[in-house]
């Protein structure tokens, strides 16, 4: 069973704000997938190596050409474009508070 | 009008080349069965048809497709059934969107869809829950609820959605429809609003096999903005086989348990359904053979470790600072983060980033997501042993029928459970089609065909053959929804 420090410490690494409700059913949910989930921990994966993406792996022959693009500039959004869905655009700029005083 | 939203699409291309029928008018026959939309299949129809249809000589014509929202389409909401981007319009196009919009294929309207494409009954959107055409009171699956409710409720000739975990096949089977989640890499993934990335991919939902082929055929290719897409080796095809002679399916025991065994709850209607279908699939020639994944069962497991993992940093870019949601007000950075976030997203959203968070976090990292991403690596190597001794493996796409609004919402886990048919096959990067294979108790079931990476033409065939033998009819569920209809 989670704690709720752990669900606390958890919710600000993701920044992200529970309430107190919000809190009490996290952990309960969590501790109840994380219990389904734990099954595989029992599994005998020795030298099993771990697969990130079934991405189909780059030509060996094309080597860095296969993933990577041409090293060649191309068209990007404009200031404008990057700024039209800003909340708080400020002299060109993504305006945001202030991150405050250190802690 | 009603008509002419029954011809199917490939119907519909090849009467508006003949001049029999204009794209225009089909255009607005189903714009207008859209705009009365009563499933909340949309979260945005386009006001009219484009100034300029695409030519007849074009692959697709100029018939409409609905496309789920979580599709960059510049300019129109793109909101991924959240409240984090309500109102969002982007400043550029999915290469999905923009291939099919180059092929001849018009926008149609955005799709409801679960919030950030997490769910399977389409009831985690922040718009409101889609409704099943078969059954109003019943889910259409998801993530993928609205393209689903669309192509079987009538109000868009095809759709697009994308599957992560089943968010295609599962709403397919639960709409019966056909639809399909290509190999991991066969259609780019740039401009998808991001879920788990090695894990989306975009595909169609279509009334039959052929419209499917055909829609499919002008998603996939390599893309120069999507390093991890490779597009299929051969062109696709349209399907036109018509027996299975010589197919081997294999039917894996490791999943299809007892009912009731370990959770694995396959509804009794659903298992009879999928019999039916096998011996269909015998009189056509096929062989059935039992198959063996001994890790399958463990697939939804790592699949919750994994696609939560890589939704907890897709979803870190919601914060309130360039684009979406911002909860103002006189706060600090790290205040303005949390509180967006915590407004912004719902509750499902919130319960697989903190997932992913712990199963990323120091201390816990091997535990949960290194040994997921083993997991992984078994799964796949299972399905290539089997896939040596059959041509497909075949399942039930669901363990059961559409459910009941809000039956699954008090427990996630069980909400969970009904993608673990669909899961495997995301993991291991493996195409697989969903085709309704009948109904029970009055509602559709679907048929899920699984092959070897870049196995989609064969696949296709295979289906197309299962298809006419099995003879399913949505026609009348088609006819019935909107307030103009037959």
């Amino acid at each position: 069973m989670l704690e709720r420090a752990q669900v606390v410490h958890v919710a600000r690494l993701a920044r992200l704000e529970l309430d107190e409700s919000e809190l009490e059913r996290m952990a309960g949910e969590l501790s109840s997938v994380l219990g389904h989930i734990d099954r595989i921990r029992e599994l005998d994966l020795t030298g099993v190596e771990p697969t990130a993406s079934t991405a189909a792996a780059p030509d060996a022959e094309a080597s860095t050409g296969a993933v990577m693009r041409a090293d060649e500039p191309v068209p990007g959004l404009t200031q404008e474009q990057a700024l039209a869905e800003a909340p708080e655009p400020v002299d060109g700029s993504f305006g945001v508070p202030s991150p405050g005083p250190v802690e | 009008m009603s008509e002419l939203t029954e011809l199917s699409a490939a119907e519909a291309v090849a009467e508006i080349r003949a001049g029999e029928v204009s794209a225009r008018e089909l255009f607005e026959a189903y714009r207008e069965r859209a705009t009365d939309d009563e499933l909340n299949a949309y979260t945005w129809v386009a006001d009219g048809p484009p100034t300029e249809m695409p030519a007849a000589s074009t692959p697709l014509a100029g018939v409409p497709v609905a496309v789920k929202d979580l599709f960059c389409t510049e300019g129109i909401p793109s909101q991924a059934g959240s409240r984090i981007l309500e109102g969002y319009r982007p400043p550029y196009t999915a290469t999905v969107v923009a291939g099919l919009q180059d092929a001849g294929a018009t926008l149609l309207g955005k799709t409801n869809q679960d919030e950030f494409a997490m769910g399977s009954s389409n009831e985690n959107s922040a718009f409101g829950p889609v409704r099943n055409p078969w059954d109003r009171e019943r889910v259409p699956g998801g993530s993928s609820g609205g393209s689903a409710a669309a192509v079987a409720g009538g109000s868009a000739p095809w759709a697009i959605g994308t599957d992560t975990g089943g968010s295609i096949r599962q709403p397919a089977s639960l709409c019966g429809i056909v639809g399909l989640k290509p190999t991991y890499g066969a259609c780019s993934r740039y401009g998808m609003i991001a879920f788990a990335s090695s894990l989306d991919q975009a595909g169609p939902f279509a009334r039959d096999v052929t419209d499917a082929a055909l829609l499919f055929a002008q998603m996939t290719g390599r893309d120069w903005r999507d390093s991890t897409s490779t597009g299929l080796p051969e062109p696709i095809e349209l399907p036109t086989a018509e027996d299975l002679r010589g197919i081997r399916l294999g039917v894996p025991a490791d999943l299809l348990g007892d009912a009731g065994e370990d959770g694995t709850g396959i509804e009794p209607g659903v298992r009879a359904s999928f019999e039916a279908a096998l011996q269909l699939a015998e009189g056509l020639g096929a062989t059935i053979e039992t198959c063996s994944l001994p890790h399958a069962p463990h697939a939804l497991s790592a699949y919750y470790l994994i696609a939560p993992a890589e939704a907890s940093a897709n979803l870190a870019r919601y914060d309130g600072v360039r684009y979406g949601l911002r909860v103002a007000g006189d706060r600090s950075l790290e205040e303005m983060y949390s509180r967006t976030r915590g407004e912004g997203f719902g509750a499902e959203v919130k319960r697989r980033i903190m997932l992913g968070t712990y199963a990323l976090a120091s201390g816990y990292y091997d535990a949960y997501y290194g040994t997921a991403l083993k997991v992984r690596t078994k799964i796949a190597e299972d399905f290539r042993a089997a896939f040596a001794e059959v041509d497909f493996i075949v399942t039930p796409t669901a363990p059961t029928t559409a459910f009941e609004l809000g039956a699954k919402t008090a427990d996630p886990l069980a909400m969970y459970l009904n993608d673990y048919l669909a899961v495997p096959m995301s993991l291991a990067g493996i195409p697989a089609i969903s085709i309704p294979s009948g109904l029970s108790n009055g509602l559709p079931v679907g048929f899920q065909l699984a092959g070897p990476a870049f196995s989609e033409g064969r696949i296709l065939n295979a289906a197309h053959a299962l298809e006419r033998a099995i003879g399913f009819d949505g026609s009348a569920v088609r006819a019935g929804s909107g307030v103009h209809g037959a």
